[in-house]
């Protein structure tokens, strides 16, 4: 720890008052199960399209029932189990302090963003996972693009909700 | 599904997808309230999420293009993640930011909140599946 001393004492400790290593030991794990699975099949997965190919399942709707859609939405649904599971397997048995956790965010804060990012990621071909590490790891302009366009409205965005007072 | 797997396609899918989900819970970007802490500028830990995982999936991508041939559980070729650039991808991501400002999730990171208990986040991941059946029915409207 002695070599981040000079870096805590240029103020970084109240940049990041949960540290650094969890941080960084996640995305790695994120980039590594996303290397697993492009390694041994080339698929590269992101975690949006599901949302649509999923709905092919219920939907005539044409868009929703492109082929690649459906040839894909049966892999997409595991995928998304594997990451409800390791999420599981983090919360209630390895993390320090196991148990259920839940968000104090108002719910029409989550539904309400929860529209606005499924129209969004759907509309922009991709999220944090397919454009934030899987394009950005492919050095794809049109993904640093998207994230930079997110990430500014993003930031804009939370402000201005933590400007209004709504909290949490 | 229509191409010819391995007995293993699923259980390494279903395994990367563990590994992925465990990566997002151990990094906290599964709970809301730190992705908002990060886009208040009190906490840039996310930094090292995205970067982290994007060298990680950089480095996968290079293998693979640069000296590996074909995937063994599936016969794909290996290619990077390039989506053509138009102006849908500002305009969405610009929606999505919005979206991620007020709620603080992502699809990905919603999915793993519901594994670490969260119920909820069942309200984003309701929202997110309407937006996403309005926006392609909208555009199946407009295309047909």
């Amino acid at each position: 720890m002695s070599a981040f001393t000079p870096l805590l004492a240029l103020g970084l400790d109240s940049l990041f008052p949960r540290g650094i290593l969890p941080y960084l030991a996640g995305g790695a794990l994120v980039g590594l199960g996303a290397a697993v699975i492009y390694l041994s099949t080339g698929i590269i997965a992101g975690a949006s399209t599901f949302l649509e190919s999923t709905l092919s399942y219920v939907s005539g709707v044409e868009r929703f029932n492109r082929h690649e859609y459906v040839q894909s939405r049966d892999w997409r649904v595991v995928f998304t189990l594997g990451i409800v599971a390791g999420a599981a397997v983090w919360g209630f048995v390895l993390a320090p302090d196991p148990g259920a956790w839940t968000t104090g965010v108002q719910w029409w804060r989550l539904l309400g963003g929860g529209l606005l990012v499924g129209v969004g990621t759907r509309l922009g071909k991709g999220c944090t996972s397919g454009h934030g590490v899987c394009g950005v790891g492919s050095l794809s302009g049109t993904s640093l693009a998207n994230v930079a366009t997110f990430m500014a409205f993003a930031i804009g965005t939370a402000q201005l909700v933590a400007a209004l007072g709504v909290s949490p | 599904m229509s191409e010819r797997e391995s007995a293993l396609f699923a259980p390494v899918v279903f395994a990367g997808g563990l590994v992925f989900g465990l990566g997002l819970a151990v990094s906290g970007m599964a709970k809301p309230e730190v992705v908002l802490d990060f886009l208040q500028f009190e906490d840039l830990g996310l930094l090292f999420v995205m970067g982290g995982a994007a060298v990680v999936t950089g480095l996968a991508f290079f293998v693979g293009t640069t000296f590996l041939e074909r995937a063994p559980l599936t016969g794909r070729a290996y290619t990077r993640r390039v989506k053509a650039m138009d102006r849908n991808v500002v305009l969405g991501g610009a929606v999505f930011g919005v979206g991620w400002g007020i709620s603080g999730i992502c699809p990905g990171a919603a999915y793993a909140s519901v594994g670490i208990g969260n119920l909820p986040v069942l309200w984003a991941v309701a929202g997110m599946f309407l937006g996403a059946y309005a926006q392609g029915y909208a555009r199946s409207r407009l295309a047909g």
